[in-house]
């Protein structure tokens, strides 16, 4: 007897029909009119509404970064160009790199996280829907306390902000200060996004789903919680004593008094490594979802994945000082960072493999997403060999500063992350919106940004070998630099119109008439699309009980993910070890045991939930001021004029506290 | 036929599968415990790289090493005072797991009032530094203690307006046997404060 027939013998669950029956029968009853139009949408606590505002607006700072890359690009086009001054363009690298990192690759992640991890994990909204709501927030006014430098002076010391050059002894304009304020704000978000994923992911799964069954996008993004939650202090309060030294007189980073510049290069990349994995982590999870629906197979070595991950995780706070080999830490600490950053390589190249095996006999379909997908794999294995060579400190001494690093952060960062998120962009874009992105569009999309890519990313791996600084304006013509420097800006120039394709896509897949979108286009496994495409404001009407790591799979791989059906003595039901092990069924090889913990799982809970109200978290105005206060506040400490800075102090600290009060008060009703 | 309602409240219908007996939202403080643990570690590792250059021999010459500028009997006075309103702290939610309304709102107002007896010694002794001529601009000493022990001392601020917050509540009964959570999850941030303080009270004052 197979498990499908089984459980339909047991009455507990038809898996060809999780589909059909997780389809919203809904009476609305009791509701208050919930507020429609924009207002609906910034006071919405639903996190699919508020994973789309998330996409929505990192998607335009990835323009607006994209632009200022290309305006680099343009400068650097020839040598000794004079399209704008050295000043000019330290602004352009400072906010490219911060809003490329801040502002994009981390809240977007944040986006997808929000709008995916309830919906794969069956649940109604996150833990703290408010506070998902304050996150958002947050992560909008630190975006535009920082983009408000561009109407005095933009910040002109990189991402990094290293002091003391951003000291205000040589900086003194208000750019850093912004720099400053986004780090906090956009951190806080990041803070409380972080716990909330925590939250929601450790206490919120369905029946039956233990970490040996939850997707590996969840996984991934429970890690990436993890390491938000453990490194973004350390940038707080770098930062923090950053802004004592700029206005309130203190040196900590001053050495004429007393202070430690490599302090704050400590604090930062205390921070700044984990926070790679933090960029990278959660498109490995993408790309875990979407190889094995494309290569029409379960995951290849599912423990191995989640388990790496959780390694790379906890090796990357053993590494930061491999950012400051050439600071003279000495021979030992070298080595031992060196040793740390050399070890992360091996649960990386797990990973790879694994992937490498999924696809491996699969029948792959080559559609956008898969091609992203494979595209990550592909480039991310460049970058990672690059990572691997700048690990060793000799090699670093040689490179450190030159546009060899350029090369590998971009490998990583732009063919890892970003292609993993477009990967994930067209595998859910039906999920969230109920359409299709066009195939053929999504294929120029694809090709246009691998040759793009490559063309503006692989030559600078030899321009640092020939020596090439990074963050310099200009360069003589005599360097050899030339021909690669213009191929580069050729290339940034077809990323550009890769990207406006794209955009070219989501107003073809907008204007589109809607067509009736089935629940599984992809015929993907995951709970998400146990549900309609969009998904209705409560996510499933009745949560489905999960037996294996592919629940809509069931019927093809029964005991994917450990054992079928673990039923409890308390449910009137036959325990598992009264039936007979089901022979057609394919075990796989030392991955059941991680699931032995639930073998007290009820079953039945999807079926008695029916016709038993649940709650939706209210709509609620607060998060939002509490946000506008605070970017209220910064605005005080940022602008010089007394009268402004007195005007947004007070206000500010009014919005705080009427949002607190009336939050608390919302919340005790 | 599901229902669908609305309300502030949590999702309070989801049958949790792991952390079966934790609440969602005492699991969301001690995740926000874990990274305020990152925060003060940083700014403790601040005070640790300039130690060194606060015992100089110049400024050992001068008397004007920490050994000898702070107060350190008048120091542990308010350490012992934020170490007993812990246990106030514990016996507030032990009388509120009891649904003893009136010794529960008693205890929280004890335990923010120590909060302020604490902040008040700590105001003193800030103001006797700054008489000896120690600030925020002019020593290594000043900037890192001030930073470190003024960072410390915004936590107990905030705690006590959580404490007091809790109070009105506490009074009305709000607080009993079947619901305690609010109190609870104060206290472990209280709790965290107070043991911060132990911590920065020996790398400062001890040793």
């Amino acid at each position: 007897m197979s498990t499908a027939e089984y459980r339909a013998q047991e009455g507990t669950i038809d898996p060809g029909r999780i589909a059909e029956r997780a389809r919203p029968q809904i009476v609305e009853r009791g509701l208050r009119a919930r507020p429609g139009g924009w207002l609906g949408w910034i006071t919405s606590t639903d996190h699919k509404k508020i994973g789309v505002m998330y996409l929505i607006a990192t998607f335009m700072f990835f323009v607006v970064g994209g632009v200022e890359a290309l305006m680099m690009r343009l400068q650097l086009g020839a040598a000794q160009n004079t399209i704008m001054d050295g000043q000019t363009y330290n602004a352009l690298v400072s906010l490219h790199g911060t809003t490329m990192v801040f502002l994009f690759v981390v809240p977007v992640l944040a986006g997808f996280g929000n709008y995916l991890v309830p919906l794969m994990i069956g649940a109604r909204d996150m833990a703290f829907p408010r506070l998902n709501a304050l996150s958002l927030w947050l992560f909008v006014f630190g975006g535009i306390v920082f983009y408000t430098s561009l109407f005095f002076t933009p910040p002109e010391a990189g991402w990094t902000s290293y002091a003391p050059l951003s000291d205000d002894a040589f900086l003194p304009t208000g750019g850093i200060d912004a720099w400053i304020f986004l780090v906090h704000l956009t951190g806080l978000s990041s803070l409380i996004g972080a716990i909330n994923f925590v939250a929601t992911i450790h206490n919120m799964r369905p029946k039956g789903m233990g970490f040996g069954r939850m997707p590996l996008f969840v996984w991934t993004i429970l890690i990436y919680a993890y390491l938000l939650i453990l490194a973004l202090p350390a940038i707080a309060a770098a930062v923090t004593m950053l802004l004592t030294d700029r206005h309130f007189g203190t040196g900590f980073f001053d050495p004429t008094a007393g202070g430690d510049p490599l302090l704050w290069q400590h604090l930062f990349w205390f921070f700044g490594h984990p926070e790679v994995y933090i960029l990278i982590l959660p498109a490995m999870g993408i790309v875990s979802e979407v190889l094995p629906v494309f290569s029409r197979k379960p995951i290849f070595g599912y423990s191995f994945i989640a388990y790496s991950g959780v390694a790379i995780g906890f090796l990357s706070f053993t590494v930061w000082a491999h950012h400051m080999f050439a600071t003279g830490l000495g021979d030992f600490a070298n080595g031992a960072f060196a040793t740390g950053s050399f070890l992360i390589g091996v649960p990386t190249g797990v990973k790879i493999f694994n992937w490498i095996g999924t696809m491996w006999g699969g029948s792959l379909r080559f559609k956008t997403a898969m091609l992203f997908a494979v595209g990550f794999i592909a480039m991310f294995i460049i970058g990672g060999i690059s990572g691997v060579s700048l690990a060793s400190p000799p090699v670093d001494f040689q490179q450190t500063d030159t546009y060899y690093v350029v090369a590998h952060i971009h490998y990583v960062l732009f063919g890892g992350a970003i292609m993993g998120m477009f990967a994930g962009m067209y595998y859910w874009w039906p999920k969230m919106f109920g359409r299709f992105l066009d195939e053929g569009l999504g294929k120029v999309h694809f090709w246009l940004t691998m040759v793009g890519f490559n063309l503006a990313f692989f030559p600078m791996h030899w321009l640092g070998t020939e020596g090439m600084p990074r963050r310099i304006y200009t360069y003589f013509p005599d360097m050899g630099w030339n021909f690669w420097n213009m191929m580069s800006s050729v290339g940034a120039y077809i990323l550009g119109i890769s990207v406006m394709v794209l955009v070219g896509n989501m107003i073809y897949a907008y204007r589109r008439p809607r067509e009736e979108m089935p629940d599984n286009p992809w015929d993907a496994a995951t709970l998400e699309w146990a549900t309609t495409s969009p998904p209705p404001a409560h996510n499933f009407d009745a949560v489905p009980v999960v037996y294996s790591r592919y629940p809509l799979w069931e019927d093809r791989h029964p005991v994917e993910g450990g054992q079928p059906a673990v039923i409890a003595a308390a449910a009137p039901h036959t325990s598992i070890d009264e039936r007979s092990h089901p022979a057609d069924t394919q075990v796989a090889v030392g991955e059941g045991e991680s699931n032995a913990h639930l073998a007290t799982v009820e079953a039945d809970h999807g079926e008695h939930e029916a016709g038993h109200a649940f709650h939706l978290p209210a709509p609620t105005i607060f998060p939002m001021i509490l946000a506008f206060g605070l970017l209220l506040i910064a605005f005080a400490l940022l602008f010089s004029p007394p009268i402004l800075k007195v005007t947004f102090l007070i206000t500010g600290v009014i919005y705080f506290v009427v949002a607190i009060y009336g939050w608390v008060k919302q919340i005790s009703e | 036929m599901a229902v669908v309602t609305q309300s502030a409240d949590a999702l309070t219908d989801r049958a949790p599968t792991g952390l079966e007996s934790l609440d969602v939202r005492k699991l969301g403080m001690w995740a926000f415990l874990g990274s305020e643990c990152v925060f003060f570690g940083s700014l403790i590792s601040m005070y640790f790289v300039n130690r060194p250059l606060m015992f100089s021999p110049a400024l050992e010459a001068a008397h004007l090493t920490p050994k000898t500028i702070l107060n350190i009997p008048f120091t542990g006075v308010l350490a012992f005072i934020l170490l007993c309103s812990s246990l106030t702290m514990v016996l507030a939610l032990n009388a509120m797991q009891q649904s003893r309304r009136r010794a529960g709102s008693f205890w929280l107002l004890a335990t923010a009032f120590l909060g302020m007896l604490f902040l008040g010694g700590q105001a003193i002794e800030f103001i006797e530094i700054a008489h000896e001529g120690i600030t925020l601009q002019n020593s290594v000493f000043g900037q890192s203690f001030l930073l470190l022990t003024g960072f410390h001392g915004t936590h107990v601020f905030v705690g006590i307006i959580w404490l007091l917050s809790c109070i009105p509540r506490a009074l009305r009964g709000g607080f009993h046997a079947g619901n305690y959570i609010g109190p609870e999850i104060c206290g472990l941030y209280w709790h965290f404060v107070d043991v911060v303080w132990v911590v920065i009270f020996t790398i400062i004052y001890l040793i």
